[in-house]
């Protein structure tokens, strides 16, 4: 099934919460929905009979500068079909509701995400950093991060040419 | 005579606290610099955290900073084992994003080395995964073959682990004249050592009684924590991304896709993952024999290398099927010389992620084999 196909029956069962269907020949199809309705959408999409994406093969987090955004590349190994999803978030409050109960394999990926740009999904298990040490200060890959100069003591100035 | 004291317990009443114990960092048997926080009743894991990240490097951040042919060497120092296929999803995906079209010898030299390199890598997952079960011998031996493919590596790119060799629009330089000789040497000694490996340790009793039964990730709980490449196919889920993406030139060879039966336990159990590597290995040889039949000798593999690497506006997601699982790269450009984005998606970090779910119930000793079934090198889990 086409990601236009996909689109137009997400449209019929959820209506305004589809923001909008996205292509381009430099672009993988994607489509843009409220964050809110994250998990019924993804629940939808793994059980509806046609669809069946069993398989979250990437979950990851941008930064467009002015607002935030996580990004669900999804796969169904069944009907060998691929889909794009993607949420936009409020910089200053980015929050949306965990996929970890659709796909085990979103909580690591979340786990990630929120260490590296801060994005709380909410109702996760274990929400902490996973890649960064716990007392890290910042989110390492926010377009606007300033790497710290000293860490416990250690000096991480980078090296300036004397 | 001194009378023999009689200790009255009534065992059920003995108050057994669990036990957390950390594995690692610095452990032979984590792989590399994995802590695994195990709670622990008796000798029986109850529950494991994995904690990662000690190998941190900040992939992610530095491609961001670097022009896109110079994250190439960074894709290498992921995974170490296996760089050649590392490169592979960044680059074939760089081309899609620039619209190149690569040379067919390209494309068939680019076939051969990722499959060589699969070989080398799956000598080194067996190997390691044996030693830990308390053969030692097999490493060595697998290691003889091992040094041969790297041989062809150097050869071709001048180095033995880290090659910046797959370009975007071609390779680095190109092959050497004996190339096909060596090839073919190398593939007569891998067919003879998977033989050697069927009698000295595959269906030898002891390792079946520590590997069959043990670790069992059944197919839905795979799928569902999305694990992929021999963990998943052991699970019985024919599910490769050579058949299914089609990408370089899969199609034109007659090869089949291993998956795990439960030969001499339950399907998915860690003496499935071994048995589906070491089969990978003999079709990465039918498939390494075919290309070299079909493959053009004649002709530039530098071509098509653009002068100025500068994409227009885009994003594409591209994953290939790397010796352990599914390695992608989702590359996002806003039409400068530097990517917004890189993301990896990588396979040790997904298929790590279901340890806790499989090493449920069984012993310590048990937790170190799953562990070395599952293949995972940190430098690719922690980026």
């Amino acid at each position: 099934m086409t990601s236009k196909e996909i689109f137009s029956i997400l449209q019929e069962k959820f209506g305004d919460k589809i923001l909008g269907f996205f292509e381009g020949d430099k672009i993988d199809p994607f489509v843009n929905i409220l964050p809110d309705s994250i998990k019924e959408i993804c629940m939808f999409l793994r059980d509806e009979s046609g669809l069946e994406f069993d398989y979250l093969a990437n979950l990851t987090g941008m930064d467009y500068k002015d607002s935030l955004g996580v990004v669900y590349h999804l796969y169904s190994i069944k009907h060998n079909h691929y889909f794009v999803l993607k949420v936009t978030l409020d910089r200053t409050k980015p929050m949306l509701p965990t996929v970890e109960r659709v796909w085990k394999t979103a909580n690591w990926h979340e786990r990630e995400v929120y260490d590296m740009f801060g994005v709380i999904f909410s109702d996760h298990p274990d929400l902490q950093r996973i890649l960064c040490p716990d007392d890290w200060e910042g989110f390492p890959l926010r377009k606007d991060y300033v790497a710290p100069t000293e860490y416990h003591g250690i000096d991480a100035t980078p090296n300036k040419l004397k | 005579m001194q009378k023999r004291r009689i200790l009255d317990f009534e065992y059920g009443n003995i108050d057994t606290d669990r036990v957390v114990m950390n594995f690692g960092p610095q452990h032979p048997s984590t792989h590399g610099v994995l802590r695994l926080e195990a709670e622990l009743e008796g000798e029986v894991v109850s529950e494991i955290w994995p904690r990662i990240g000690y190998l941190h490097r900040c992939f992610e951040k530095c491609a961001e900073n670097s022009t896109y042919p110079q994250v190439i060497p960074f894709i290498d120092r992921l995974d170490y084992i296996s760089s050649m296929n590392n490169e592979l999803p960044y680059v074939l995906g760089m081309e899609k994003l620039l619209g190149i079209e690569v040379p067919e010898k390209v494309t068939y030299i680019r076939t051969i080395l990722c499959e060589l390199n699969r070989i080398a890598n799956h000598q080194i997952a067996t190997g390691t995964f044996v030693m830990d079960a308390g053969a030692y011998t097999p490493f060595l031996y697998f290691f003889i073959d091992r040094e041969m493919i790297i041989d062809i590596f150097e050869k071709c790119s001048g180095a033995r682990l880290l090659y910046n060799y797959f370009w975007i629009g071609g390779l680095q330089r190109d092959i050497y004249p004996g190339f096909k000789d060596d090839c073919l040497a190398v593939i007569k000694a891998v067919r003879e050592r998977i033989k050697e490996a069927d009698k000295l340790f595959l269906y030898n009793k002891i390792l079946i009684e520590r590997t069959a039964n043990i670790g069992v990730l059944p197919a839905d709980v795979a799928i569902n924590f999305a694990c992929s490449g021999p963990v998943l196919r052991a699970s019985g889920v024919p599910f490769d991304l050579r058949k299914t993406r089609n990408y370089l030139n899969y199609d034109k060879f007659d090869w089949n896709v291993p998956v795990g039966k439960g030969e001499v336990g339950t399907v998915g159990d860690c003496w499935d993952r071994l048995w589906v590597r070491l089969a990978e290995m003999e079709e990465s040889c039918k498939i390494i024999e075919q290309a070299l039949e079909q493959m053009p000798f004649e002709g530039d593999v530098r071509a098509n290398l653009p002068k100025r690497i500068k994409p227009e506006v885009g994003e594409f997601y591209f994953s290939c099927e790397s010796p352990k699982g599914e390695l992608g790269f989702y590359i996002t450009s806003d039409g400068t010389l530097k990517p917004s984005r890189v993301r990896c998606r990588s396979s040790c970090f997904v298929n790590l992620s279901v340890l806790p779910y499989i090493t449920k119930g069984y012993m310590i000793g048990d937790l170190i084999l799953i562990l070395g079934s599952i293949d995972i090198v940190l430098g690719e889990v922690d980026r």
